[in-house]
């Protein structure tokens, strides 16, 4: 029998969702006799058992910490210790900001075999084989772990489905060792509110990305969203650069457009980071010059052209 | 007071590229080298730490930009130079080819014990790979503080503290302070990198490179290169992917396609 620990993510005492995706996507790695745990880490860690009550889980480890939120050192000690205490063989982690401050350390302190942003994973002949993309996402890349004991998984979010039997598993705590902690995270500050839109409740969004070349061409697609009745969005590079407020942003580290019906992106690459951010999105209409862009792999129709060409010629309709 | 900037040469995969008869990567005439998106961010975030001017501690700052990789490296090292930094670096040893960020992270270390810097910085994740490990496995194996993702930055010389901010999802951000030494992994916007006057790009290519090899670190064959990885890439392949219907067309006629898709959506809302 082996163990697949889970790795719960919390902020302001909140589960995020990419916990309970942990959840099912340990189910297709464990073996009938394998046990899944589920981990987390908190000042009060009791407070999170019943979110994560789901089928599929054998057990709630609550690790009680001296901090509320995520602490690199505090994470990874208590983790480190867990990981020696348990010796599972795999520890599912989510691939998130968090995580990238203590995967790679854990993996590197204790010899782990370390995979991060996996969106699949399996067992072939009984060897765990994970799955992620390379080279910009151009290709997949199935990685495995000769020799190694225990490996540890960043998995990406949205990928997998978070279960939905409930269940009351037993419950144990583990004290994790004292730590002097070297950084220390203070308050959050909220993302710029909306200046005067919100992305997340825009059911129509026109989005530009590098392709409009300068600043001064922002114009000519505000005009032109305004022209078709669509709110301005745009990739990281643009609100990075300060052309459009960072409200503007669609992707991970920015907006997601979770009422959008109709997604036009205009010399927007497809960064994951920027996909993220349209996942939900019913209809998208890439326009690139670049016909291997990867905004074309999840667009529904693409117009290989000039952006400029296209927008002059779309204006001459509204 | 020295910050280290570690860099990644990375590969972008040119037009009708292919995988190699071991399946194991893609053919390498299809690699297009360019530094780093990250690294070019982080970089520009050392360079105007240095040109604050380290007043404070009333030293000087040297920004000393490493890689680890093959003599193909050194231009991207050399746009580093042009753009600001005062040094580069770069190891290298036929037994590195194939290290993941954990061998990487490992190698870095081993400079960076040699260079004992302030600061250490690396990209949040690199545009090939996007392991987003790198960092904060050198700061593993050095011991030392991290933190990832960040957005923006304060050096405090004096208290030996750095005052920072990560940018987590949605774009919420976190206030923070870091005992140095410490590696921070830097976040895209933290800066506007700066583009190398054509002078500087001349005084560049003139500047030399150091190169160190796995003696010089003393680092054992078997603790870099696939030997010394956390994984092993057993297969890549191109996967299948959705495809976007092409509106085909001149100019005008695929713009009206467009506006009839939009005038059709507009009837429906």
């Amino acid at each position: 029998m082996s163990e697949i620990l889970l790795i719960a993510e919390q902020r302001r005492g909140e589960l995020r969702p990419v916990s309970l995706e942990l959840i099912s996507a340990a189910q297709g790695i464990r073996r009938p006799e394998d046990r899944v745990a589920i981990a987390v880490l908190h000042e009060r860690p009791g407070s999170f058992i019943e979110a994560l009550g789901f089928a599929g889980v054998d057990e709630i480890v609550t690790v009680k910490v001296a901090t509320g939120e995520f602490d690199p050192d505090t994470h990874e000690a208590a983790l480190a210790a867990l990981i020696g205490a348990r010796a599972p063989e795999v520890v599912l982690v989510p691939h998130s900001v968090d995580s990238f401050g203590y995967a790679a350390a854990l993996a590197a302190r204790l010899s782990l075999g370390l995979a991060t942003d996996v969106f699949r994973l399996e067992r072939d002949a009984g060897e765990l084989v994970a799955t992620r993309g390379g080279y910009g996402q151009k290709v997949s890349v199935e990685v495995d772990f000769p020799g190694r004991r225990t490996v540890l998984l960043a998995v990406r979010s949205n990928v997998f489905k978070p279960p939905e039997g409930r269940a009351s598993p037993p419950v144990t705590e583990f004290a994790a060792p004292a730590c002097r902690s070297r950084t220390t995270l203070e308050q959050f500050i909220e993302p710029p509110g909306a200046d005067d839109v919100d992305m997340t409740s825009a059911e129509f969004i026109l989005s530009i990305g590098r392709g409009i070349g300068e600043e001064a061409n922002v114009e000519t697609f505000r005009e032109l969203a305004d022209a078709v009745g669509a709110t301005l969005g745009c990739s990281r590079p643009i609100a990075d650069a300060g052309w459009l407020p960072k409200s503007r942003q669609v992707g991970q580290s920015g907006k997601t457009a979770t009422a959008c019906k109709l997604y036009i992106a205009m010399g927007v690459s497809g960064a994951i980071q920027h996909l993220a951010g349209m996942k939900h999105v019913t209809t998208i209409i890439a326009v690139n010059s670049d016909a291997g862009a990867s905004i074309f792999s999840v667009a529904t129709f693409g117009i290989v052209g000039d952006i400029f060409e296209i927008a002059e010629e779309l204006r001459r309709h509204f | 007071m020295k910050i280290m900037v570690a860099v990644k040469q990375v590969l972008a995969l040119d037009e009708g590229f292919t995988i190699r008869a071991d399946g194991r990567d893609v053919e390498e005439e299809y690699f297009v080298r360019d530094l780093n998106e990250w690294d070019d961010f982080s970089l520009e975030a050392a360079v105007q730490i240095k040109e604050a001017g380290g007043q404070e501690a009333g030293d000087e700052v040297e920004v000393l930009v490493v890689s680890v990789g093959p003599d193909s490296v050194d231009e991207s090292l050399r746009k580093c130079l042009a753009k600001g930094a005062d040094r580069a670096l770069r190891v290298w040893d036929e037994s590195m080819a194939g290290s993941d960020p954990i061998a990487i992270g490992r190698i870095l270390a081993a400079v960076a014990r040699r260079e004992a810097p302030a600061l250490l910085f690396a990209g949040v994740q690199s545009s090939d790979q996007s392991f987003a490990s790198t960092g904060i496995a050198t700061a593993a194996f050095l011991g030392w503080p991290h933190a990832a993702v960040v957005s923006s930055l304060e050096y405090r010389a004096a208290a030996s503290r750095a005052l920072f901010r990560r940018e987590l999802e949605g774009g919420l951000l976190q206030e923070g302070e870091i005992e140095c030494p410490a590696v921070l992994t830097i976040q895209l916007g933290i800066a506007t990198p700066r583009y190398a006057s054509l002078r500087a790009i001349k005084q560049a290519a003139a500047k030399p490179i150091e190169v160190l090899s796995l003696a010089d670190l003393t680092l054992e064959a078997g603790e870099v290169g696939e030997a010394g990885s956390a994984s092993r890439v057993r297969r890549m392949y191109v996967p299948e992917k959705g495809r976007a219907a092409l509106i085909e067309g001149t100019p005008a006629e695929q713009a009206a396609r467009l506006a009839a898709i939009i005038r059709e959506f507009k009837g429906a809302a």
